[in-house]
């Protein structure tokens, strides 16, 4: 499936919850599943430090392919973190670079990637491309 | 004239919360569908009709530039902003008017203080004190400062109720001791502080004494001469006027020895490239053009604040602060940082167990509740406390009891999602 897919997808699972409440309970539950992070991985260098909650990021190249796992103190934004995994991870950086994130607002979670240094889904999102970049120049 | 015409300004005394309310605007507005609650106020209040009309009026037709022209415009402006300076000597109770200097802002004014009072005052082996619950704004500037000057900067610690060791302060306090900077009101743990007690210790060994007022100033009557300090710093932005306001009273016998810090035009008596002298206070301290329209409606925002009815709002606050404080102590595993005493203020900072501040925070957003969560620019103060981050509701004068109630009850439904 190509990213703009999987995006989709998750803009009509989404489309089903009217309320506010809704969404935020199946992101929750999203949260649960996502593909932690090794407790022996979250190092001061994984970690993406925001003033709203901490987030922990490792990539994996793997013939090719760029792999995540993550971690969040936050609940919600675990939700969140699973569903940038569901669309980044077991993608070449080049997919990685070339795509955006604006499935995000269309699920209506702007405000939850404000642009302030407090933002630690904000600075994640830019590690995730960062490390697409820097694995966009290895074999 | 217009504006001096302005019912504002001969108000009789508003005497009910209700009638406060109306004034203002932003109060009435709907967030994600829901009614506001808003419940930061510790960050920024809402401007009554009468800031906001002014500034508009301002914007739109008394707009010259101050201390400059002999032209209508400007004298007009010119008389808002002195008008605005006399009103804020009569609301915090300066000796004179000149004491009382325009800023940006609390930040900008202990910046302005640091570097000014730091190039007479500091140097190698000398010490500034400040507290171990001083937002950064009070204790970067001195970071900044004793790092040039080679000082030490010392922090006198709080106990767990979030109040200042003062049983300590003989040990942190002794004639090395140069400038004193403590926050009236922590904007964390909402507790009163016993500055005149400290100020009148300072004073013994010979140091400045500096009061962060952001939280003071709104909730307690200010009286620069009773309270004793050397200087007394706040923003505008948090008593209901504009943000980019603020002011900074002094002492004169102080100011008047302090080089300026920022240099330009109307802080100047004569400029050659030989030798430039400088004007007097309170102009010695404001270079360049003010934000005289935001000072100007500054200068309506505390007449206003004297129009309400002090012990109707005094009464008012403390029932929320005692129905918000017992309402959240019977909620399993909430913990409230700064203890409930006769000195909190209705702002409350805690942490839910199994429930992140950022979590509860977003969900009551969606609920129309506007709370503050992570550091409140205090993180010495999250580590003393073990924890990465807070969740704070802090009350202003138009919130009400009912909007208390609601804030308590989403705050339920908020964890339960969670937990």
């Amino acid at each position: 499936m190509l990213i703009k897919e999987i995006e989709q997808q998750i803009v009509e699972e989404f489309s089903i919850f009217t309320d506010w409440m809704d969404k935020y309970e199946y992101l929750i539950e999203l949260g649960k599943s996502l593909p932690l992070i090794k407790d022996s991985d979250k190092q001061e260098s994984n970690l993406i430090k925001g003033c709203q909650s901490r987030v922990w990021l490792n990539a994996e190249f793997k013939e090719g392919y760029l792999f995540f796992t993550a971690d969040s103190d936050a609940i919600i934004t675990k939700g969140i973190i699973s569903l940038l995994i569901r669309v980044f991870s077991g993608r070449t950086p080049q997919e990685i670079l070339s795509s955006d994130v604006s499935f995000i607002e269309q699920i209506g979670l702007k405000e939850n990637l404000s642009p302030t240094r407090a933002n630690g889904l904000l600075s994640m999102i830019k590690q995730i491309k960062y490390f697409a970049l820097l694995y966009s120049v290895k074999k | 004239m217009l504006i001096l015409q302005h019912n504002y300004l001969i108000m009789e005394k508003l005497k009910s919360i209700e009638k406060i309310r109306t004034h203002f605007s932003a109060l009435e507005q709907s967030v994600n569908g829901k009614p506001l609650i808003y419940l930061d106020n510790a960050a920024t209040a809402q401007k009554p009709y009468c800031v906001s009309e002014l500034v508009n009026e301002m914007n739109t037709r008394i707009n010259g530039n101050i201390h400059r022209a002999v032209h209508e415009l400007s004298a007009r402006s010119t008389e808002l902003y002195e008008g605005a300076r006399d009103a804020v000597k009569h609301f915090v109770n300066a000796r004179e008017r000149e004491e009382v200097i325009f800023t940006s802002g609390t930040t900008a004014s202990i910046n302005l203080l640091a570097y000014s009072l730091s190039s007479i005052s500091l140097k190698k082996g000398d010490a500034v004190l400040i507290s171990e619950a001083e937002h950064h704004s009070n204790i970067v500037p001195w970071q900044i400062v004793c790092d040039i000057h080679g000082a030490q900067l010392r922090v006198l610690p709080i106990d767990d109720n979030g109040l200042w060791r003062v049983d300590l302060l003989d040990r942190f306090l002794d004639s090395s001791v140069k400038i004193v900077s403590l926050a009236h009101i922590s904007n964390v743990l909402g507790i009163i502080n016993p500055i005149k007690e400290v100020i009148t210790k300072a004073k013994l060994v010979g140091a400045i004494t500096i009061i962060d007022g952001a939280q003071g100033v709104v909730h307690t009557k200010i009286d620069v001469q009773d309270l004793g300090c050397d200087f007394y710093v706040f923003s505008g932005h948090k008593l209901y006027a504009p943000t980019g306001t603020g002011v900074l009273v002094g002492r004169r016998e102080v100011l008047e020895k302090m080089p300026p810090w920022m240099g330009g035009g109307d802080m100047v008596e004569s400029v050659s490239f030989q030798k430039t002298t400088y004007a007097q206070i309170p102009l010695k301290f404001e270079a360049g053009t003010p934000n005289f329209i935001g000072a100007s409606a500054l200068g309506v925002a505390v007449k206003f604040i004297e129009s309400l009815d002090a012990e109707v709002v005094e009464n008012h606050e403390r029932e929320i602060k005692d129905f918000v404080f017992d309402q959240l102590t019977k909620i399993d595993g909430v913990r409230i940082y700064g203890d409930n005493s006769i000195n909190k203020i209705p702002l409350f900072s805690f942490t839910v167990d199994k429930a992140h501040p950022s979590d509860i925070a977003m969900i009551m957003d969606k609920m129309g509740v506007a709370l503050r969560s992570g550091m409140m620019c205090c993180e010495p103060l999250m580590k003393r406390f073990q924890t990465e981050s807070m969740l704070r509701a802090s009350f202003a004068v138009y919130n009400t009891l009912d909007e208390a109630q609601l804030f308590i009850s989403s705050l339920k439904r908020a964890i339960n999602m969670l937990r």
